[in-house]
């Protein structure tokens, strides 16, 4: 140091005290200061956070399944309900003696030893507020006998959910498609803890999929209070759910499951509109799944064997069949011809075959017809007349026709997937496969073969805008109808003649009369089609063609009909398809089917009194015959039934593109066949005939 | 001797103000206990109380103690303290892992805790026996930077940095109350600024540098080290002005709040009592700080002046880095709330200052009567 230290005396060193003691205790006052204002920022300004992360931390919130909104039918009856699921839980935090209560419950549910393993595993990985599942969907006796005996099952908690429930079963199962439990895939998209809530569903198919917004609905809470160490202190207020809403259909139930029983064992699928609105009134495929048992989640055995099954239960065969859709377009193909200025009095001589180019085409009826105007070609389905006629005008003239009636086209429906088939023409033709149309192509699709192909749908609407004269697009659901649908621009003459000739194949000595209606002042306008799925070889012909019945499932010919009545004020349209049917037994053939679905309309007690004659000689109702297929299947399997169903999601069509696997499935052998009909040459050696009833 | 600073007439008279408040401090930290507890006197607002009153009569009994005694006593007690310090680390040092005890067998001592008044008591002695004219030299620092580098760097090693900065800062406070050169203290500030990280990065352990990690940022780690900062915080802020009410927080009921009882009781209070309650129990220490500096600017002996304003201030250093710690604005070091956590080390230190400071306190008055 440079300056000599300061002298300090005593009383300096008090008063320096003194100052730096004052210093001192200012500086403790400010951090006081500051502490008080730390204070007042977390717990004034930040008050709602903190308030916030507290709630957090101390209620505990479980989703509570929203109740599902139903499926209704145009007159409000349900397609798709809730019922009251009982069900039995545990929560793990009031559980006492876990053992004796285990053993207990195990006796009282009859519980197999995998789901009691089930249980243990899961109470051991739960935290304690969070409910275990034991049962669900069990009987009222088994619900009851827990109840009773609650005071010493400490912590079992008998509670009442809700699951889905179909009234109409298997009938409604591709209209409505079923829920099941969320994929853990949607649950990782989603993060959504409703998800994972036991005993949650969302739709998997069909309009349960499609309408999955609508119907779901806000799922209520059950808070609970918790400690840090997830220990449940007090159960809070409940906060309910908000059910989904109700989605009216315009589907009539008791048609559509009329149509579904009446279809009896076919493969088939049946599409009723109304021809005023294009309102939808049944919209069937058979057979189909029980969607109930497919909402509680089926066993691998019941999803193999609904797999196996040639008949395609799996199918919506509605929007995803396609089909050549035959001599059903041949009312289509007369509008057309009209339009394009053909007289209908002009008269084709019908010899039986045709010779065009160096190939023959047969008509169906081997003697042939004769002479025949337009209205009698349509009423006895001759061919002859339509060959000539698309040999003469070509293709292109009809193919404009055939597509403003619905063919080919897609509809907006709330069904994810559907295959619209084809409308070919020489456009078309060059386009997909780099080769020019012949007149051969012009022949095959005038009798709705070769590329033609449609679902039942689109047949359906066929029948309704011809029936109605206007563009009708068909509605399914009641609150998005359109209504006020423009007219189609063909002269109503010429509609009017295509009409009569429709009411002719069925009430004049058509090939059609099985069809006729015994309801007063109502007469059914139709026509049938018969598609074949196989080619008829010359030996064959010479041998004499096998009869249908001689023939494997896979190989007989598709039946079809397009209908609407009343015949002179058209009402109702419809479309039924049949798959290989082959037209072997008469009741299940599509004219008496046709009727029995019309007459329904007009007069109920005729049709089920129909439906019960006949019912009885296939093996009854839907329910008996799948409980009658399940049952033999299971004894044809040489292994036992497992005693555990294993419930699984990985083996249930979780999502169309199953669907559609099952569908190209079917189709594949239809295609197969349909591509070496489709060349031109070869159909032209041996022809395609058509063969109606 | 004169009098040039007047007295207060208030503190003048007995301290039973002082008391007054400290009873008041006590009594409501033990019904923060009670609620701790979940709305029982087990097992801890009971124990609590009844180890309040035996150390509050001690500390009364403490304060008829002549000043002169603390004097003659300082440095014999600061010898044995350090001694048991020592004592502490070499059975640690046999047994290894961390101690802090000294099991005497019917009692569990914590010499550190011992030491915070001491080092006061130590320096005050130290500047006491300096020749005034010696203030300003060298040795007036060196050996009371030894007398509080020591203890110091033995409780860093325990480890237990909370009480090692407590031991450092109430001696530097005597060395500045004593008239030591500011500069020093603002080069000092300076140093620690620099020093500081790297101490931080060198000398501390592992889970220490975590803690102040984590106190930079608390969020980074909600569940580990961060979860004790987080929860204190949410509910001191939940607890908004009036607070949840008596019996009602639920983040020291539901076991949110870790340490509840001990040394994060003022999250516990403040949740229930709220802003209000914060204030006046911040309020209640200050005034008892105020009155320990007025006890040193009224006593008339350097030794009992220096005393008086370091013991004070070690209560505010006790009270400031806990509510500091608990409000996120420091690393968790574990300093209790004085008289309010549960714990007989803190309460017992609080309640040894208190009792020498109305020793002081009644040396004062006696000499203002002559």
């Amino acid at each position: 140091m440079r300056r000599p230290p300061k002298v300090v005396t005593e009383a300096m060193q008090a008063y320096s005290f003194s100052r730096r003691a004052w210093l001192l205790g200012s500086a403790q006052l400010g951090v006081g200061a500051l502490l008080a204002g730390r204070m007042a920022w977390l717990s004034i300004a930040q008050n709602e956070k903190y308030n916030t992360l507290s709630e957090s931390n101390r209620v505990n919130t479980t989703p509570i399944p929203p109740r599902r909104g139903w499926i209704v039918d145009r007159h409000g009856a349900p397609l798709a309900d809730n019922r009251t699921d009982f069900r039995i839980d545990i929560i793990p935090d009031r559980l006492e003696d876990e053992e004796r209560v285990l053993a207990l419950l195990q006796r009282l549910l009859s519980l197999p030893p995998e789901e009691m393993e089930r249980i243990r595993l899961d109470l051991k990985d739960a935290p304690g507020f969070q409910p275990v599942q034991v049962a669900e969907n069990i009987d009222w006796d088994r619900f009851a006998a827990v109840s009773l005996r609650q005071p010493e099952l400490p912590g079992v908690a008998p509670t009442r959910g809700f699951a889905r429930n179909y009234p109409a079963g298997a009938a409604v199962a591709h209209l409505t498609g079923y829920v099941g439990a969320p994929t853990a895939e949607q649950y990782k998209a989603t993060r959504d803890p409703l998800l994972v809530t036991p005993g949650f569903k969302i739709g998997k198919d069909g309009l349960e999929k499609s309408l999955e917004p609508v119907l779901r609905g806000q799922p209520g809470a059950k808070r609970v209070e918790v400690t840090a160490r997830g220990k449940l202190v007090a159960e809070l207020a409940t906060r309910p759910d908000v059910p989904g809403r109700n989605q009216r259909l315009t589907i009539d139930t008791g048609l559509q499951e009329y149509a579904a029983r009446r279809l009896g064992t076919n493969s088939g699928s049946a599409v009723v509109f109304d021809v005023r609105t294009g309102e939808m009134l049944a919209m069937v495929s058979m057979p189909a799944y029980d969607p109930n048992s497919f909402s509680d989640g089926i066993s691998h055995w019941e999803w193999q064997m609904l797999s196996d099954n040639d008949h395609v239960p799996l199918m919506n065969k509605v929007t995803q069949g396609l089909y050549p859709p035959g001599s059903t377009v041949k009312p289509m193909n007369a509008l057309a011809l009209l339009h394009a200025g053909v007289s209908p009095s002009e008269r084709i001589f019908c010899s039986g075959a045709l010779r065009v180019g160096n190939g023959i085409f047969h008509c169906h009826a081997r003697r042939g017809h004769g002479p025949l105007d337009m209205k009698n070609a349509v009423m006895q389905s001759c061919d002859i007349y339509f060959y000539e006629m698309a040999r003469r005008l070509g293709y292109d003239a009809i193919a404009p026709t055939a597509k403003l009636l619905g063919l080919g086209q897609k509809f907006e429906l709330p069904f994810g997937s559907q295959r619209y088939g084809t409308v070919p023409d020489s456009a078309w033709k060059l386009r997909k496969y780099k080769t020019k149309w012949t007149v051969a192509d012009s022949l095959n699709a005038s009798i709705g073969q070769g590329y033609v192909l449609a679902n039942p749908l689109q047949l359906a609407v066929m029948a309704a805008r011809i029936a109605s004269g206007r563009d009708l697009q068909p509605s399914l659901l009641a609150d998005r109808v359109h209504l006020d649908s423009p007219a189609l621009p063909f002269q109503s003459e010429h509609l009017q003649i295509v009409r009569e000739a429709m009411f002719g194949v069925v009430n004049a000595g058509g090939t059609g009369g099985a069809a006729r209606m015994y309801v007063p002042n109502v007469a059914l306008a139709a026509k049938t089609g018969t598609a074949q799925v196989r080619r008829i070889t010359m030996a064959e012909r010479r041998g004499g063609v096998l009869s249908n019945g001689q023939l494997p499932f896979k190989l007989r010919d598709h039946a079809l009909f397009v209908c609407f009545a009343p015949a002179d004020n058209p009402r109702y349209a419809a479309a039924i398809v049949l798959e290989h049917n082959g037209h072997t037994v008469r009741n299940l053939d599509t004219p008496m089917i046709g009727r029995d679905i019309m007459t329904y309309l007009f007069d109920r007690d005729r049709a089920m009194t129909s439906l019960a004659e006949v019912e009885p000689t296939w093996g009854g109702d839907i329910r008996t015959r799948m409980a009658a297929e399940a049952a033999a299947y299971q004894a044809a399997r040489a292994a036992p039934p497992q005693a555990v169903a294993t419930k699984t999601d990985a083996v249930v069509p979780s999502d169309s593109a199953s669907v559609e696997r099952a569908t190209d499935l079917a189709n594949a052998t239809q295609a197969a066949v349909q591509g070496s009909e489709a060349n031109g040459t070869t159909i032209a050696e041996e022809g395609t005939t058509e063969r109606n009833p | 001797m004169s009098r040039r600073l007047p007295v207060p007439e208030p503190i003048a008279r007995l301290p039973w103000k002082v008391l007054f408040l400290v009873v008041a401090i006590a009594t409501f930290g033990q019904v923060v206990l009670y609620s701790a507890a979940g709305g029982s006197l087990k097992p801890w607002a009971f124990s609590q109380g009844l180890r309040f009153y035996v150390f509050f009569v001690g500390a009364i009994v403490l304060s008829y103690v002549p000043t002169r005694w603390w004097r003659d006593m300082a440095l014999p007690a600061y010898a044995v303290i350090t001694l048991a310090l020592v004592a502490v680390e070499l059975i640690g040092a046999v047994r290894g892992g961390s101690q802090r005890w000294l099991d005497l067998g019917f009692i569990r001592l914590q010499p550190s805790e011992f030491m915070k008044p001491c080092i006061v008591l130590a320096c005050a002695r130290f500047y006491d026996m300096l020749p005034p004219g010696e203030t300003r030299r060298f040795s007036a620092i060196w050996p009371a930077a030894l007398l509080i580098g020591i203890p110091g760097a033995i409780v860093m090693k325990q480890p237990d940095l909370g009480t090692a900065l407590m031991i450092c800062a109430g001696g530097a406070t005597v060395m500045f109350l004593a008239g030591i050169p500011l500069r020093l203290f603002v080069g000092g500030a300076l140093a620690a600024a620099v020093a500081i990280p790297l101490a931080i990065n060198y000398a501390l352990h592992d889970y220490q540098k975590n803690r102040i990690l984590i106190f930079l940022d608390p969020e980074s780690d909600p569940l580990g080290t961060g979860y004790h900062i987080s929860q204190s915080k949410i509910a001191i802020g939940s607890g908004g002005i009036t607070g949840k009410g008596f019996l009602q927080g639920t983040q020291s009921h539901l076991d949110y709040l870790p340490e509840g009882q001990t040394d994060f009781v003022f999250a516990t209070m403040a949740e229930e009592w709220g802003l209000i309650g914060g204030c006046l129990l911040i309020l209640a220490f200050l005034l008892v700080i105020r009155w320990g500096i007025n006890v040193g600017q009224a006593a008339s002996t350097r030794f009992e002046r220096l005393t008086a304003a370091g013991l004070a201030t070690t209560i505010f250093f006790y009270v400031a880095i806990n509510l500091m710690m608990v409000m996120g604005l420091a690393p968790v070091v574990g300093i209790p709330l004085p008289l309010v956590s549960f714990g007989s080390s803190a309460q017992m230190t609080v309640l040894l200052c208190l009792g020498i400071l109305m020793s002081i306190d009644r040396q004062n008055r006696r000499s203002a009567r002559w």
